[in-house]
């Protein structure tokens, strides 16, 4: 018997590996995940927010439910409505223990009335299991048998109805759809992470390679360029999307109380649907909704001009991070402190310093004047920051239907 | 006289600065109209899509610093401008090399390595005494420019202010700065690196938008501009606009409506109207009037007061002055619409550095010839040429599989000895590809179309006068307080209500954009003090 290896690459990795020019690697879900592929990543940043962009995203965790009772499991687990979901049609939902908090989210895919894909981020066999008593359902864990890519970007629709026998472009945000690329069998979603124009395209690993070929061939004309996660951090920053472990803990993964949060304290009361069905964590939300949140999930937006007072005190222009930062930095408002900040970053686009933050109920108004901790020169400071509304940045193409 | 035509504020001129200053005026809660001569807003930051399918930056063609306070003031992220970064400057080499200064600071090391061992040294060295130098500098760009003869409360403030901040200078830095406020570019360059195309190449941000050679004085200064965005939280403030330049001031169009500023084109200023040393309207080519007790004119100097106003209404010396300001053209501009993308012979092939910008200045000499071919009224027969394929990093510009190539050339004069005519523009249009296909052999046949703008052609077209693409030569003598003229560089004129704004005003040059904004601030400050002094300010006070 041979060890297994702790990291491997994806059923991408035979071309995404020599592409690496930067040799900057990372972990996720134990695969090889690119960083960035070019020396530095601003070109990539730039692919997803002008061109297109490829992301691989296969490290993601995949379950297919099938069988009578995929729409109960569905329903039992994820916070929204779940009977409401037509065909064709991909939501974005956490999922919650017993108490109300988030385990994890993702995107449930209704690719028939008792077929689903459902996403994650951790591990979620045992936990679908475990709610599927009394079901008849199948429950199959496809993370290693289907690959999947992001096209992302404001050519990516173009790029892709050429090499498309389907009609990509009547694709709805959040549809999803069957077709052929390049004779490839594929699932196609309009979703990504980027908070643009974008889709995300699943297929066995098996076609991993000629899928990669085919879009990578067409791409040229459409400026397409493979893009890593710091890349990808910048986006899903502006867009406001929340990143598992970095902006919240998984409850089931939490060592203390006070690091698990409900979807109303992560912004995500709109993915709550107390009047479906019996779902995991109904109560304790119910409960909860009774009574306002004590915490809430929003953007913040630092204030430049002192920004580059806190800097010029040692006769520095503001050192600003080239990359999402994912360090908790404290927040305060009337000298105390109200919150934290979780990403933080600059804004490429906005020119504007962002970041994403837990705030007390009465400091979240959108507008309140906070201060936020930044170190200069290994010296504590505090710079001013406004409650903002995220996302930050949410261009019209996103939603759009030719 | 129908209510509609009267207005808190009329901005003459639909350049990018015009609007700026009006959405900052709207935004503040004047009524405000722009007038703009030609079908649509912009200036010389306009897109055109002359030839089907292909879309120009016809004239400015990068985005150069940009401010960003405008940028987050007006949302313009939110109105569609989008500002993909210009990663690299390629020198190609007649010899069939290259030299390469890439977004990736090892990159660029090991490409002037090649070159000169030391020079990749005192290339790390040069920047940071430049970031240093750009942070002094900064304050300046931000602030209305004090008058040093005459200061008044503010005046001695603002010099307060500058003077503190200077004082972190140490000695070798004053010593830099000064050297760079008074020599050559060349000169200078000479004094940190032995690689000619370097040095070229790098002189070149000096003597754009000048009539001098590498070699003049006064053409140091401008290298440190190169350094000013990297202070600004912008990173590679150098960029395209997602779309052409035409976004720029699309976008800024867009902010200015969303706050209630009128647009008008195909609305030329025939005359700006006075009354008793007071502004009270202007009226259009076709007799309409306008009526309004604050005008601002975005359009250049000359223009401003030798042909809106009536010079009799200004002080002699000041009208000298004016007359006198330098505003030579030198640069011409060529775009193409290219059915394959060119491919260079010092690196075939796809890959990133067509991204990024090619600059024709293999060596110092090279450019100060290409200076001696305008010098006594002609065009360089081997110009010096700045050029960017937008299509490459936005495939919008272009069809699928074609491209756009933006050329600027220079040097140019705008008196062509015997004139400009359509045979000489031809000729000087068949200069930039010949040069250019030395270092690119298959764009002569892939070429669909050309368009080619002499200096005539820019006045003619877009109003700058002798082509001049900043108002007004970026020289010493004509920046921050003597921009454009002495006493008058606050954004006033000698005529009351009457106010400019463009980039022949202080700091000027490229798309930047303060001169809009801080003429609109200080307008706003005038407004506040009349009504705070209880005044309407009633033209014949």
């Amino acid at each position: 018997m041979r060890v297994p290896s702790a990291v491997r690459g994806t059923p991408f990795h035979e071309r995404t590996g020599p592409l690496c020019q930067a040799g900057n690697w990372r972990r996720w879900a134990g695969h090889f995940a690119a960083s960035s592929y070019e020396p530095t990543h601003e070109h990539e940043y730039q692919a997803i927010r002008s061109a297109c962009a490829l992301i691989d995203v296969s490290p993601l965790y995949k379950y297919r439910l099938s069988g009578p009772g995929a729409a109960a499991l569905a329903n039992r687990v994820v916070t929204r409505d779940v009977d409401r979901q037509d065909v064709g049609r991909v939501y974005y939902t956490p999922w919650c223990d017993a108490a109300g908090k988030v385990r994890d989210d993702g995107t449930l895919h209704r690719l028939g009335a008792s077929d689903f894909r459902l996403t994650s981020a951790e591990p979620t066999l045992t936990w679908l299991h475990e709610n599927a008593r009394g079901l008849d359902v199948n429950i199959e864990e496809e993370t290693e048998r289907v690959a999947a890519l992001a096209l992302q970007g404001p050519r990516s629709r173009d790029l892709l109805r050429r090499i498309t026998d389907g009609d990509v472009a009547e694709l709805r945000y959040f549809g999803v759809m069957s077709a052929r690329i390049a004779g490839i069998a594929a699932e196609i979603s309009r979703t990504g992470y980027t908070g643009d124009l974008g889709y995300e395209i699943w297929v066995r690993a098996a076609d991993a390679i000629p899928l990669w070929d085919a879009l990578t061939a067409a791409g040229g004309p459409f400026g397409l360029a493979p893009a890593g996660m710091l890349a990808l951090d910048m986006a899903r920053l502006e867009a406001g999307l929340l990143l598992v472990d970095v902006d919240f803990i998984p409850a089931h993964r939490a060592i203390i109380e006070g690091q698990k949060s409900s979807p109303y304290e992560l912004g995500l009361g709109w993915t709550v649907s107390l009047e479906a069905s019996n779902f995991v964590g109904r109560a304790a939300l119910r409960a909860e909704r009774a009574r306002p949140p004590a915490w809430r999930f929003r953007g913040i937006a630092l204030d430049w001009e002192s920004l580059e007072a806190a800097y010029a005190t040692v006769g520095l222009p503001p050192q600003l991070p080239g990359t999402t930062l994912r360090d908790s930095v404290p927040l305060y408002a009337g000298g105390r402190q109200v919150g934290y900040a979780t990403s933080r970053g600059w804004s490429p686009t906005l020119k504007t310093y962002l970041g994403l933050a837990h705030l007390e109920a009465e400091s979240a108004v959108v507008g309140t004047a906070l201060e936020i901790e930044v170190t200069v020169e290994h010296r504590r400071r505090r710079a001013g920051a406004t409650v903002a509304k995220a996302p930050f940045f949410d261009p019209e193409r996103k939603r759009a239907t030719p | 006289m129908r209510a509609t035509n009267t207005y808190d504020a009329i901005i003459v001129g639909g350049g990018h600065n015009g609007l700026i200053n009006a959405a900052y005026l709207a935004r503040a809660g004047l009524r405000v109209v722009v007038l703009e001569r030609r079908h649509l807003v912009g200036g010389a930051a306009v897109t055109e899509e002359i030839f089907p399918g292909f879309k120009y930056s016809v004239a400015s063609y990068v985005v150069s610093l940009l401010r960003p306070e405008i940028i987050r003031d007006l949302q313009l992220a939110r109105h569609g401008l989008e500002i993909l970064p210009l990663e690299s400057t390629v020198t190609p080499l007649p010899n069939g090399d290259y030299l390469g200064r890439w977004a990736d600071h090892d990159q660029t090391r090991r490409d002037l390595y090649r070159h000169s061992p030391k020079d990749a040294e005192a290339y790390d060295d040069f920047a940071t005494l430049m970031y240093q130098l750009a942070w002094a500098v900064k304050p300046l760009l931000g602030v209305v420019p004090p008058d040093p003869i005459s200061p008044g409360l503010r005046d001695l403030k603002t010099l307060l202010m500058l003077g503190r901040h200077a004082r972190g200078l140490d000695e070798k830095r004053f010593h830099a700065l000064f050297k760079l406020g008074t020599m050559s570019a060349a000169d200078y360059l000479d004094e940190w690196f032995e690689s000619d195309p370097l040095k070229a190449t790098m002189s070149a941000s000096g003597i754009i938008g000048t009539f001098l050679g590498p070699r003049s004085p006064g053409t140091a200064y401008v290298l440190l501009h190169h350094y000013m965005g990297e202070i600004d939280g912008v990173f590679r403030a150098w960029g395209f606009a997602r779309g052409g330049n035409g976004m720029v001031s699309e976008s800024i169009a867009s902010a200015a409506k969303s706050h209630g500023a009128e647009i008008r084109t195909g609305a030329t200023v025939e005359r700006v109207l006075t009354r008793n040393g007071w502004v009270h309207g202007v009226v259009l080519d076709d007799g309409e009037e306008l009526t309004a007790k604050t005008v601002v004119s975005g359009v250049d100097p000359k223009r401003t007061f030798l042909g809106l106003l009536d010079p009799d209404e200004l002080p002699d010396d000041f009208a000298r002055a004016i007359r006198r300001f330098r505003i030579r053209g030198s640069s011409g501009k060529v775009n193409l619409s290219l059915s394959e993308a060119p491919e260079f012979s010092c690196l075939p092939g796809g890959g990133p550095h067509l991204r990024g910008a090619f600059s024709i200045s293999p060596s110092l000499d090279y450019l100060e010839r290409a200076y001696d071919d305008a010098k006594y009224g002609g065009f360089s027969h081997r110009p010096y040429m700045d050029i960017v394929i937008p299509s490459m990093i936005d495939p919008g510009m272009a069809p699928p599989g074609r491209h756009v190539m933006s050329i600027f050339v220079q040097y140019a004069a705008f008196d062509l000895k015997g004139g400009w005519d359509d045979a000489k523009r031809e000729a000087f249009g068949d200069a930039v590809v010949d040069t250019l296909s030395e270092y690119v052999p298959n764009l002569a046949d892939s070429i669909l179309h050309r368009q080619v703008l002499t200096p005539l052609d820019m006045q003619e077209q877009l109003g700058l006068t002798e082509g001049n693409i900043f108002h007004g030569e970026l020289t010493p003598q004509q920046l921050f307080f003597f921009r454009p003229s002495p006493a008058w560089a606050d954004y006033r004129t000698p005529v009351r209500g009457f106010y400019q704004c463009g980039s022949g005003t202080h700091p000027g040059g490229g798309v930047c954009g303060a001169s809009g904004r801080l003429a609109a601030l200080e307008i706003l400050r005038d407004l506040r003090r009349r009504r705070g002094a209880g005044t309407t300010a009633a033209p014949g006070r």
